[in-house]
């Protein structure tokens, strides 16, 4: 293959979701993951060079084209659409989730101190959550867990790039 | 003195906990439990004032913190063991817990929010909304429609006379009418759609209207900024 760079870019560019290096080696066949890996590295230093309006993030374990932060407000203009707001159930919810997981319902109501369920049904719809099983005790309730989708709205890379509960209150001092 | 009500809307028992803690600027680890429960019980009383929705939950807490109390009123029994654990110690958990997790929640909402903060490629661009020139349009709730209806409706009091009306105005009429002004038009603006109509009738039927329509989805109402004109666009010619 001549140019490996090139094609990796083009199928980054043209995947709906975050392309992880896995995805890659399985389109492009005969090449060591490491020299895949490399290319990325580069590709994401050149974008990152380049300085224009977007580049190329490492998100929810692949990569995908990002619009620069601080540019938001020209794409809404753009597109006039209000983005889909979580309100702050929403997001104490899914903190609870995603900490926790996989995790019970009634798990998520102690915490919060008030039922969860038409804000869980909600993330579910959404599919920033998902159902990971079911918790082995009498019952057989739901366990819940974050979706890749999650990762991929939050800008996160995996989930473990979440602030600990100790940094979180670094973070907030 | 005066009993000073503030109404945020509270997530659920223990954010109101929270916020009284946090008004009173106390110390979480060493709660004043009768003020805390006696304001905490004035809230669930002005809340069930107002007709909210008072969640079992609310309650539940509610009795926990009167236990809390009942108990710490008893004397400390001083035979052997002396390290009885505080009464109040569950409670201080649950909330250092639920702290932390509002935290956490805090700070996924200022992340980069894809759709939000960030983009990516693709997606719906609508082509069908007019070009007003108006800079981010905002979705109108009630409360701006109704300071909109009384501006229309305040120079029309004034010279308004005990008429008794006899043209049998309905308000399918005055939909049907609205619907037929939208037709063709892109959008027009609350007072286009008042037209001729200063009579106060004929202002709160039309008021009434458009409250109708919104409901429907026919019509959307968007406002350029606070205060600003709110226009009505109708629904289904986007689809």
């Amino acid at each position: 293959m001549k140019n490996v760079k090139a094609v990796i870019e083009a199928i980054i560019f043209a995947s709906e979701t975050p392309l992880t290096a896995g995805k890659i080696r399985e389109v492009l066949g005969e090449i060591e993951r490491s020299e895949i890996i490399d290319v990325l590295h580069d590709l994401v230093v050149e974008y990152n060079e380049r300085n224009g309006g977007f580049y190329l993030k490492e998100i929810a374990g692949g990569f995908q084209f990002r619009t620069r932060d601080d540019l938001g407000v020209w794409i809404k203009k753009l597109k006039r659409t209000r983005p889909a707001k979580l309100f702050p159930a929403a997001m104490e919810t899914l903190a609870v989730v995603a900490y926790r997981q996989p995790v019970v319902k009634s798990e998520i109501d102690r915490v919060r101190g008030v039922d969860a369920g038409g804000v869980l049904s909600g993330l579910l719809e959404k599919n920033l959550v998902r159902m990971v099983g079911r918790k082995d005790v009498p019952g057989r309730p739901i366990l819940y867990g974050t979706t890749k989708k999650f990762l991929e709205v939050f800008d996160l890379k995996s989930l473990s790039e979440l602030p600990t509960v100790p940094e979180l209150k670094e973070l907030s001092e | 003195m005066g009993y000073e009500i503030k109404l945020d809307i509270f997530e659920g028992s223990l954010d109101l906990l929270l916020y009284l803690i946090k008004k009173n600027e106390i110390n979480i680890y060493d709660i004043p439990i009768t003020l805390i429960t006696e304001q905490y019980l004035k809230h669930l009383e002005i809340m069930k004032s107002l007709n909210l929705d008072l969640a079992g939950e609310y309650l539940v807490l509610a009795s926990a913190l009167t236990h809390i109390k009942s108990k710490m009123l008893l004397p400390v029994q001083e035979n052997g063991e002396e390290d009885e654990p505080d009464p109040r110690e569950d409670i201080v958990r649950q909330l250092l817990e639920y702290q932390a997790f509002k935290k956490a929640a805090m700070n996924l909402d200022n992340r980069s929010l894809l759709g939000r903060d960030v983009f990516k490629r693709g997606g719906i661009v609508c082509d069908d909304m007019p070009d007003t020139k108006e800079i981010s349009l905002g979705e109108v709730g009630v409360f701006e429609l109704v300071k909109a209806f009384r501006e229309i409706l305040t120079p029309a009091e004034e010279e308004e006379f005990l008429k008794i009306d006899v043209d049998g105005m309905s308000l399918s009429d005055r939909i049907n009418d609205i619907m037929e002004m939208l037709a063709g038009q892109s959008s027009l603006t609350f007072t286009d759609l008042m037209g001729k109509r200063t009579d106060r009738k004929g202002i709160i039927y039309t008021f009434l209207a458009i409250l109708e329509l919104m409901k429907l989805r026919m019509v959307s109402a968007h406002q350029m900024d606070s205060f600003g004109m709110i226009r009505i666009f109708p629904v289904a010619a986007e689809r």
